[in-house]
């Protein structure tokens, strides 16, 4: 996919070699059988309801802290998680709710974290960025911007030095493609030979910086050349243009073929944190992103023009899913704190 | 000038082993033509010849070891003494046997560890054997890596280097490739994916070249490995273990020479050791593999060539628990890694004066075994802390904390701290003989608290 400048004229360099190391094939758009396009639509509806409420949660001052929402970004999480296999791991940065819920968390473990509860996953210890699920494969939620990348990567090692057939997947954004130890990452991905995507979450703003006010590439899939790792640029709003790549990406990187980057174009509506006054863009562009290119009711579309199921049946999911998150939320607000010997449990492992 | 001497070939080396003759007697060199290759602490380096002549004699045996830095080698006659006679030279000779003059070029500027005869109650009696530190800690890697399957090592130059001072040699060629593992210099990037690695299953013991550069990758020691147990409410672990030599080398400045004990020692989840002796070593690297905790292990470049008694056999020394060095009634030096050695030399001068010190070498610096030292000052009532390192917010600050709040009633005498000198270690070096904690500065210290 990747498109190198063109040699014009008489140039004192020589022309850029075309890279010729592998890569997968183009990746096809996923066709889904009913079952699976009425999950993955039950699955961004959870997410999106999920988060909402989250966001009035934290209006209400029963979340406190940081609380970044995943709202408008569902279809990359849904599409690429449909597509991996129970013992694949996966990791990502502060932005985590949708990915434990699509790991298949209980949505009440998720919500009482949220509201800082002894029945939150994190037993109340971890907070909206500090979450983590081994059995589910889902090894956080990690605060500081890019960290994961490397323990991504390590996540991978792991898996190839098991020799256990499992991936690794690491998530992290557009401003997180900027920090220097995800090139380090690459690197060792690439000599080793380690089995874990990368996935660029592209919602276009790092905080409050757009790409290309703070990417000097900012054809971000491109970002691994220098290390041979291949890159796929996806439509991050379709949920089915990220399986399809998704579903390219798994075997290409389960086959042993070493890493491989995925940059999904998609856009969060919200503001980066809930504190965040969203003033680097006008309304109207993110009104006009929800309007034309929502993942949810692209989805929908698809599902009611190719006849897969009606609004009664989608409605029908929309107020299961309404009743799983209110049900979360009482849940969370009835659960009592962690007691205070808590305080001091957890530090360490052993007694010494 | 026909006699060459044993060069330093790295700024701590001491002595070196002859590993091979390239020339032979009656050979004529050329000015450049390498003639030996020299086993450092470090690395095999090549010895050229830096004036041509005829080979007269070879005074050191190839294979010879623990030749010292000075000691004459080779005699090489220039062109106008070629024809002259070899100056009698000895026969080749253990290195033993020869004489060894002053160091020629390496300064010993850096505290050097003092061996002193330890009565420690709790020396295995059992038999032991003579080994350095360097050695302890690789048979402690390739111990655990043989019991343990998930434990692998990782680093710059850890494998086909042989380790950048050593420490890893040999694991290579019994471990393989896949677990002995050389990494770019990329500490950010190796740290974080060996955490990854701890936190998917496996116990990678991740070496840094120095812990000046781990400085890169410590917010993956702290953020991504300290704190996940507790941000997890108890769920995922990191056994992990971070290791390389810590504190002051020789003569390589301020950049490359500093004490990072007190830093991780104030992170909760971190266990944080930091050995002195070669049996200590092993079995305290040993736990820390072990450990399912993230462990931060300090160790000494200057140590790394030192020998002491090593108990045969399967070692495990346990975390967390200081150990006293040598019993004293009058006054407790409490010291860790290469400060115990200072602690232990002023403790013989003291001895002399008929001051017996206590010598407490804390071992751990997290958690910090605060249970011997306070049992030490309720029987001596003075307490000097001894440490390689910045007086500000450093162990030693923690241990005269401790002694305020848990020992002001046993306190005869305000507890003192000698440590390096408040500044950047510099090059220079009567400078950085002037900035490193000193014996004699102990010794006035300790006077100070008897009242002497």
């Amino acid at each position: 996919m990747t498109i190198l400048a063109r040699s014009t004229g008489r140039k004192a360099a020589s022309a850029p070699a075309v890279p010729n190391w592998p890569r997968p094939d183009e990746p096809e758009r996923f066709v889904a059988s009913k079952e699976q396009l009425l999950d993955m639509y039950r699955q961004m509806v959870l997410i999106r309801r999920f988060e909402e409420r989250a966001g009035q949660l934290y209006g209400m001052g029963q979340i406190g802290g940081f609380c970044h929402l995943y709202i408008g970004q569902e279809a990359v999480v849904v599409g690429m998680q449909a597509e991996l296999v129970r013992g694949d791991s996966i990791i990502t940065g502060y932005r985590d709710h949708g990915h434990m819920l699509a790991c298949g968390i209980d949505a009440k473990a998720v919500m009482a974290e949220l509201t800082g509860r002894a029945a939150g996953i994190s037993r109340g210890k971890g907070g909206s960025m500090h979450m983590f699920s081994v059995e589910h494969g889902f090894f956080g939620g990690h605060g500081i911007v890019a960290a994961q990348v490397p323990l991504g990567a390590g996540l991978g090692f792991a898996h190839k030095y098991k020799n256990d057939g499992h991936i690794a997947v690491t998530y992290f954004g557009d401003g997180a493609a900027n920090q220097g130890q995800v090139y380090e990452a690459f690197n060792m991905a690439e000599l080793w030979k380690l089995p874990v995507i990368f996935v660029i979450e592209n919602n276009q703003y790092a905080m409050g910086t757009s790409v290309n006010r703070a990417s000097s590439e900012d054809q971000l899939y491109r970002r691994g050349e220098s290390f041979r790792v291949p890159g796929l640029q996806v439509d991050g709003m379709d949920v089915l243009a990220v399986r399809g790549a998704a579903k390219t990406a798994i075997e290409w990187v389960r086959a042993g073929n070493g890493p491989l980057l995925m940059e999904m174009k998609t856009y969060r509506y919200r503001g980066h944190s809930m504190s965040d006054p969203a003033k680097y863009r006008s309304r109207e562009e993110v009104q006009a992103m929800r309007e034309k290119s929502d993942p949810i009711e692209g989805l929908k579309n698809e599902i009611l023009d190719g006849g897969f199921a009606d609004e009664a049946a989608l409605k029908a999911i929309d107020r299961a899913v309404r009743d799983e998150v209110a049900e979360s939320a009482d849940f969370a607000l009835e659960a009592p704190e962690p007691a205070l010997s808590e305080l001091h449990t957890d530090v360490l492992l052993g007694t010494y | 000038m026909p006699q060459i001497l044993l060069p330093a070939m790295s700024p701590t080396m001491e002595e070196g082993t002859l590993a091979k003759w390239l020339v032979a007697v009656g050979d004529v060199v050329k000015p450049g033509d390498v003639i030996a290759e020299i086993e450092t602490d470090k690395a095999t380096m090549e010895l050229e010849a830096d004036d041509g002549g005829t080979v007269t004699a070879l005074l050191v045996a190839a294979g010879s070891d623990g030749v010292k830095v000075g000691t004459p080698i080779i005699v090489i006659a220039g062109e106008d003494e070629a024809a002259a006679p070899a100056p009698a030279p000895a026969p080749e000779v253990a290195p033993a046997a020869v004489a060894a003059p002053a160091p020629v070029s390496a300064p010993a500027a850096a505290p050097a560890p003092v061996q002193v005869a330890v009565t420690a109650p709790e020396t295995a009696s059992g038999p032991t054997r003579r080994q350095t530190v360097r050695e302890a800690l690789r048979d402690a890697m390739a111990e655990e890596m043989r019991a343990d399957g998930a434990v692998f090592v990782m680093g710059e130059e850890v494998a086909e280097y042989q380790g950048a001072y050593k420490v890893t040699q040999g694991l290579l060629d019994e471990f393989g490739p896949a677990r002995v593992i050389d990494t770019p210099i990329t500490e950010y990037g190796f740290a974080g994916l060996g955490t990854g690695a701890a936190m998917g299953g496996l116990k990678p013991i991740v070496e840094f070249m120095t812990f000046n550069f781990a400085m890169q990758a410590i917010d993956h020691i702290i953020n991504s490995a300290a704190k996940t147990l507790y941000m997890s409410g108890g769920q995922m672990r990191c056994p992990i273990v971070f290791r390389g030599p810590n504190g002051a080398a020789s003569r390589v400045a301020a950049q490359h020479s500093q004490n990072y004990g007190p830093w991780y020692a104030s992170v909760p989840g971190l266990v944080v050791i930091a050995p002195y002796d070669a049996a200590d070593a092993k079995g305290l690297l040993k736990a820390a593999i072990r450990s399912p905790d993230p462990v931060v292990f300090l160790e000494n470049e200057l140590l790394y060539g030192q020998s002491f008694d090593v108990p045969e056999g399967e070692h495990v020394v346990p975390i967390g628990k200081a150990r006293i060095m040598r019993a004293g009634h009058h006054v407790t030096l409490v010291s860790y890694s290469i400060g115990v050695g200072v602690a232990l030399q002023a403790a013989a001068t003291l001895a002399a004066e008929g001051i017996e010190a206590e010598v407490i070498d804390l071992r751990t610096l997290r958690p910090l075994d605060k249970a011997t030292v306070l049992a030490s000052l309720k029987k001596t009532n003075r307490l000097v802390v001894v440490e390689e390192g910045w007086p500000t917010c450093s162990i030693a600050s923690e241990i005269m904390a401790i002694c305020m709040e848990d020992g002001f009633d046993d306190l005869d005498a305000p507890v003192l701290r000698v440590t390096n000198v408040d500044v950047p270690l510099p090059y220079a070096a009567n400078l950085e003989k002037a900035a490193l904690v000193k014996a004699d500065d102990v010794v006035t210290a300790a006077r100070r608290v008897c009242y002497r």
